[in-house]
């Protein structure tokens, strides 16, 4: 993917774009607002991932209301050290796709900087989500593998489909408390951890090949083998 | 009263240089002097209104009897010739028994014909039929009105009145008015300087008050007299805004304590574990396996420090723009959904016990953050096959959320302390975790505008468990509910 990275603090742009990099991904770098504005409305780009505040005058949210405005679609995550919350509803009200808070762990941006480039369109609307020999059918809420039904709950069924959805990339707990649970902060407890080994011990249960993986230090990934 | 307000303007100082700048500097001296110009101006209008009742009058009264003899003069020389008049005029002053009436009606060849001036006065041959002059009867000064009328034929006449009656009244008249503007006037500006002193000794305590907390003493506060008047609230309305500027300095402080204090230690830490493993490490994987730990560590800070940022944004009460209508039911089925199996994955049990609907107005992630708290607290604290009671109902026009474990439960003198930042019991220490649960949910609950109660789950038994209640008001959402927080 090509990325725009629109970041002021010198050793983070480093260490962020040396890790895209080395996911195989494309990087642009901008040290401030301007020149991360002129980059982005000249030349395309599948993901921005935009420092909430910059130099130059025009900061991450400026930057994304006025590509908005231009009609530039490019879908933005935000990097940004504020973390009061009305902060995160500001940048997604703005045109933000996505928030995350500083410090963070690599593997949490890369997670979702890959989501965002491969967001499923949604124009196509999708009935069924297929992973190897696991199917779901959206509009009965059932679960199959091989031909076999498999029992699940209400969320755990949007669990399922929130990783099959973005089948082959790492999902973070973070993001699954986020995008299934609507959680936007940190349990103590290793909630998702619990509900996922459900789900894991439900669709794996008479069958050799595990779908749902764990991705050490980052998350989970479900993946045809 | 200017005690201790040395950054207060020279106000008196230069009241005493220059009174009437210092004067109409001051705000009390700008009203008093307006009261002073009103009160005069009233005084005055009085006055005038006084005068023209009463000395016009006289004078109306005099030129309407005048005119009203004239008319009834001409109407007798119409009736039987102008010679009926000089019996008419001889008549008139017969009767006239106050020696007041005037008369000259002269003929052609200017002789006396009748009346009792002995002269044609000069005066009288101006272009103005009406009259005022001078007048010396009997060896006394005195004043004439008098209305001239052309006869015809070279015959004229004079009728009038003597007026030094009137004029002693009116000299009197103005004698007592001057009496009485000097007088108003003096109380005018006594009324203005007592005006001045009584604003001035109202607001002295308020900006003693505020020169007190501009100087550092934030304890100050205005005060109140029982009146209940404009400065009461002024001073009331400067109380709570101080209260709040207290609340947030108290946040602020509360932070930089927990930064100077808590966030120490664990840097601390971590930095003397990376020192050592880079001093020490045996292999590769040792060092690798240090600078793991050292990450896990940065993390813990991280989380600490955004809880600590968090309770201060809870506290300082800025989100209560984010207050939206909500219903918990749902919610905590949610958080219940979430942490059962968790709880299952202890060996332990979590129960919920939940109406269908519990209408409420706040803020939905810092009520599920507390309740993901006290779950978080009650799973840690349980012990293996424990059990776990989330309930909630809405009781007498407060929702009230229970969380209910099976654990040491804290002793009374712990559960006061549980909500200051970091306060860990004893048995706790050793469980991971930063102290901060229940300093936010109490902040959270706080905003609400509710209380949190701890008490046992089976008093008197061993261990007793905790019980932790949020008693919520249900509210009513608040005014510009919608935009967002400035």
């Amino acid at each position: 993917m090509r990325i725009l990275l629109v970041e002021d603090d010198a050793e983070v742009a480093r260490f962020v774009k040396k890790g895209l990099q080395e996911a195989g991904h494309t990087v642009e770098h901008a040290a401030n607002g301007r020149d991360g504005l002129f980059l982005a409305a000249s030349e395309g780009f599948d993901v921005l991932v935009l420092d909430r505040m910059l130099p130059g005058g025009v900061d991450g949210v400026r930057l994304v209301e006025t590509l908005r405005g231009q009609g530039n679609r490019s879908p933005v995550l935000f990097l940004s050290a504020l973390t009061a919350v009305d902060e995160r509803v500001k940048g997604l009200k703005a045109g933000g796709d996505d928030y995350l808070t500083k410090p963070f762990a690599f593997a949490e941006l890369l997670a979702r900087v890959e989501a965002l480039g491969r967001r499923p369109s949604a124009e196509v609307p999708t009935t069924r989500l297929k992973v190897a020999d696991l199917e779901l059918d959206l509009l009965s809420r059932t679960v199959t593998r091989g031909g076999r039904k498999i029992d699940v709950q209400p969320r755990e069924f949007r669990l399922l489909e929130h990783l099959m959805r973005h089948a082959g990339q790492v999902v973070t707990r973070t993001m699954l408390l986020e995008k299934v649970w609507d959680y936007h902060f940190d349990p103590q407890t290793n909630v998702i951890d619990v509900h996922v080994s459900r789900l894991r011990h439900k669709l794996d249960k008479g069958f050799d090949k595990p779908l749902i993986q764990t991705v050490r230090n980052a998350g989970y990934m479900i993946r045809a083998q | 009263m200017r005690r201790g307000a040395p950054a207060l303007p020279p106000v008196t100082a230069s009241l005493a240089q220059l009174p009437l700048i210092g004067l109409l500097r001051s705000a009390s001296g700008r009203f008093a002097l307006l009261f002073t110009a009103l009160f005069a101006a009233s005084a005055t209008a009085a006055a005038m209104v006084l005068w023209w009742n009463t000395a016009g009058a006289l004078d109306r009264q005099t030129d309407a009897a005048i005119r009203a003899d004239a008319t009834a003069l001409m109407e007798r020389r119409a009736d039987a010739g102008l010679m009926a008049l000089v019996p008419a005029i001889i008549d008139r002053l017969a009767l006239d028994v106050q020696n007041e009436a005037l008369y000259l009606l002269l003929g052609p060849e200017r002789q006396i014909l009748a009346g009792n001036l002995d002269t044609w006065p000069a005066e009288a041959n101006a272009d103005q039929p009406w009259i005022r002059m001078p007048l010396l009867r009997d060896g006394a000064e005195s004043e004439a009105r008098l209305l001239r009328v052309e006869l015809g034929d070279g015959h004229r006449l004079l009728v009038g009145r003597d007026v030094a009656e009137k004029l002693r009244l009116r000299a009197l008249l103005s004698e007592g008015l001057a009496w009485a503007a000097a007088s108003s006037a003096l109380i005018a500006v006594l009324g203005a300087w007592m005006l001045r002193r009584a604003l001035e000794d109202r607001l002295a305590p308020v900006y003693g008050t505020a020169a007190a907390i501009g100087g550092g003493d934030l304890s100050r506060r205005v005060p109140l007299s029982d009146r209940q008047d404009e400065f009461d609230r002024l001073g009331m309305t400067m109380n709570a805004m101080l209260d709040r500027i207290a609340q947030l300095m108290e946040g602020v402080r509360g932070v930089s304590d927990a930064i100077a204090h808590d966030l120490r230690t664990p840097i601390a830490r971590a930095r003397a574990k990376l020192e050592e493993s880079l001093d020490s490490a045996a292999d590769e994987e040792a060092l690798r396996a240090a600078v793991e730990q050292g990450i896990a560590d940065l993390d813990d800070i991280a989380r600490v420090f955004k809880a600590v940022l968090r309770i201060a944004e809870v506290e300082a009460g800025a989100r209560r723009a984010a207050f939206a209508p909500l219903d918990l039911a749902p919610m905590l089925a949610d958080a219940a959904e979430l942490y059962g199996a968790a709880a299952e994955a202890l060996d332990q049990a979590l129960t919920a016990e939940l109406p269908e609907s519990l209408p409420l107005v706040g803020d939905r992630d810092l009520l599920l953050q507390a309740v993901a708290n006290l779950l978080d607290n009650a799973l840690k604290f349980n012990p293996a096959g424990g059990r776990v009671l989330i309930q909630a109902q809405q009781v007498a026009g407060l929702a009230e959320v229970t969380v209910a474990d099976e654990g040491p439960g804290l002793s009374p003198d712990d559960r006061g302390r549980v909500g200051e930042r970091f306060f860990r019991t004893d048995a706790a220490r050793t469980t991971p975790g930063s102290g901060l649960g229940l300093s936010l949910v109490r902040a959270v609950v706080a905003l609400h505008g509710g209380e949190v109660v701890l008490e046992d789950t089976y008093p008197g038994a061993t261990p007793p468990g905790l019980r932790v209640t949020l008693r919520l008001p249900l509210g009513t959402v608040p005014e510009g509910t919608g935009s967002t927080a400035a």
